[in-house]
């Protein structure tokens, strides 16, 4: 026998009640298993999302302010963009993107873009595909290339591999961009050179579904030289995102809002705390089953006053402090608690794992602190759950009035 | 005789406040009982004995007068320093032997003490006393609920002894237990007096009552004759 009897006769009743115990503490191992592998599936989550989205985040996007002003002079109808199909008259002309990249060329990689959708045909086979255009100098630095080459003339282009595949295109396929019926319209038939990697969702331009060509046959086809639809600048460091966009702000919008900027690491902030509010949410849900527990705990511990009202009684009137009782009933709660959480860990371990492979898909983060960390955390909610439940009936039978007690059967 | 009574009560009076209206269980009630004696509490069911005993075993406390046990005035102790009280100056010997069904006998024993001494027996005291009581070590190793009454008894005797007190409260002690068996308690009760114990039986059996030095009769909450 320990020297700390109190304990032993709170170890004792557990033993001796088992069954009854085992169901109360498994209430316990329930809401901790929930909370934790529901934690950690947000963690795992979150931190799963966040790396796909910074590959991409990196990224500023400029774009001509649609309110007018610009480098852009042409109204609804003017002619002078030369563009029939371009739905956008607004623009970034060669000295504003000289003005960004004086302003952020330091911070990382500017290239402006072309960006149109028109009427394509593959063999007989007739759609629209949105096309891209791209300096012959950034096409090197910004695309991939996972087949064939990049365009060195006028009729090749390269293509995404989403709309490779959705087309049948293969190297040597030909697409005839433009409709033919129409008889203003230019038609270039284009020979594809090269089919790129896939790139995933990108917030400077979508090239899995798409043709790049050169700049040269883009203008070729839509007219307005110079007249970019946007400039992207690849950030080399995420964390510039405030000070390029102020670099630009500064030097563009200073008279008025000549362009527009969106930060694409904005975006991932507002995912990423969507995601963990999410989280918080489902893990509030798994919480209510740490209630049911609570109340299990507790009615379980009622029971056990109830019972031993007569025990408590005998101890009381042999000399057993009131604060002795009440350790004797706490410890009770404690021991539940410590074991249902224990049992708890353990199987999160095993439940969550599974569940953040089912649901995240990967368990590369599994093991990270700030995924492991839900196990400790849930293991305390459910201790200190187990200690609240058992305050009030370990009160009641430290307070119980000996010679009442002594007298009950 | 000069020397301080082991219990001492003054014109005490108990009364239970209930909704009907207050009972009186105690009606100034005095006595006085010195060290070494053997007394026998009787009177009828609701005479307010049991009231008395909860006094004495500082159970509960008077609503007026004065009780002093060991000179102290329990009136004026704390709910611990009753506990205290109870653990150190009384053993408590009761007709349901009240033992702990958690604890084997031997264990049962040993509570007390580790209550006290804050660590488990090892000056062989527990054993001394349960061999004493005629319970072997292999009883010891039983839980009270693997016993018989008698020897459940002896346990609970036992147990009243460890802490070595200045008082043995019996209530009924012999009340549960056939009357071979009593008789043998009630002969253990007898050596622990002429041991020089101050042993205090509740009783309303006066075969039992016969066998003290002393009777206090109580009817009513008053001191019928002492």
């Amino acid at each position: 026998m320990t020297k700390d009897i109190i304990l032993q006769l709170s170890v004792r009743s557990i033993r001796l009640n088992f069954l009854r115990s085992l169901l109360a503490a498994l209430g316990i191992v329930i809401g901790v298993v929930a909370i934790s592998s529901m934690g950690m599936m947000g963690a795992n989550m979150t931190m799963s999302v966040t790396e796909e989205l910074s590959a991409m985040a990196n990224v500023l996007v400029v774009k001509a302010n649609a309110g007018g002003g610009g480098g852009g002079m042409a109204g609804p109808g003017g002619g002078g963009s030369g563009s029939s199909s371009s739905s956008d008259d607004d623009y970034i002309s060669k000295d504003q993107l000289d003005d960004i990249e004086r302003a952020v060329g330091q911070y990382g990689l500017v290239y402006p873009l072309y960006q149109d959708s028109e009427t394509i045909e593959v063999g007989d086979e007739e759609g629209r595909a949105t096309i891209y255009g791209l300096r012959d100098e950034d096409m090197a630095t910004v695309l991939t290339v996972e087949e064939g080459a990049l365009p060195k003339t006028t009729s090749s282009v390269v293509v995404g591999p989403s709309f490779a595949e959705r087309h049948g295109l293969t190297i040597g396929s030909r697409i005839t961009i433009g409709d033919e019926d129409d008889d203003e319209a230019v038609v270039q038939k284009v020979r594809v050179v090269g089919i790129l990697e896939e790139k995933g969702m990108s917030m400077d331009m979508n090239t899995d579904n798409a043709i790049v060509m050169p700049e040269k046959t883009f203008v070729g086809l839509f007219g307005g030289e110079s007249e970019y639809d946007q400039v992207n600048v690849i950030l080399n460091d995420i964390n510039d995102a405030d000070t390029a966009t102020e670099a630009i702000e500064d030097q563009l919008n200073r008279k008025e809002d000549e362009v527009t900027i969106q930060d694409s690491s904005r975006m991932m902030e507002s995912i990423t705390s969507t995601v963990s509010t999410l989280t918080t949410f489902v893990m509030a849900i798994a919480g209510i089953s740490l209630l049911v527990a609570a109340t299990s705990i507790f009615n379980v511990m009622m029971m056990s006053v109830t019972e031993r009202i007569r025990e408590i009684g005998i101890l009381r009137s042999i000399g057993t402090r009131k604060n002795e009782v009440l350790r004797m009933f706490i410890y009770e709660a404690v021991i539940l608690g410590l074991v249902g959480a224990a049992i708890g860990a353990i199987m999160s371990l095993i439940l969550g794992w599974l569940v953040v492979l089912a649901m995240v898909g990967t368990t590369k983060y599994f093991f990270t602190f700030q995924s492991l960390i839900y196990v400790p955390m849930a293991m305390l909610i459910g201790i200190a759950i187990c200690i609240f439940s058992g305050v009030y009936p370990a009160w009641r039978a430290a307070n119980l009035d000996p010679i009442e007690a002594l007298r009950s059967d | 005789m000069t020397a301080v009574p082991v219990i001492e009560l003054r014109d005490v009076t108990k009364i239970y406040p209930l909704p009907s209206g207050d009972v009186l269980a105690l009606d100034r009630l005095s006595i006085r009982i010195e060290r070494g004696e053997f007394v026998a509490i009787m009177g009828p069911s609701g005479s307010g004995k049991s009231t008395l005993l909860n006094q004495i075993g500082g159970l509960d406390v008077p609503s007026s007068g004065i009780l002093r046990i060991t000179g102290r005035n329990i009136r004026k102790m704390s709910d611990d320093e009753l506990t205290d009280l109870r653990l150190n100056a009384i053993g408590y010997i009761f007709q349901k032997f009240n033992l702990i069904p958690l604890l084997t006998a031997f264990e049962n024993v040993e509570y007390p003490y580790i209550l006290k001494h804050r660590c488990n027996d090892t000056t062989g005291r527990v054993s001394k006393l349960l061999n004493d009581m005629g319970i072997n070590k292999r009883m010891a190793k039983h839980k009270p609920a693997e016993l018989s009454g008698g020897q459940q008894q002896r346990v609970a005797i036992a147990r009243a002894l460890v802490n070595d007190p200045d008082i043995l409260l019996c209530d009924e002690p012999t009340g549960n237990l056939d009357t071979k068996t009593g008789a043998q308690i009630m002969e253990m009760l007898t050596t622990l007096h002429r041991q020089g114990r101050t042993v205090i039986i509740v009783t309303h059996d006066p075969l039992i009552g016969e066998q003290a030095e002393r009777i206090i009769r109580i009817k009513d909450g008053m001191v019928e004759d002492a």
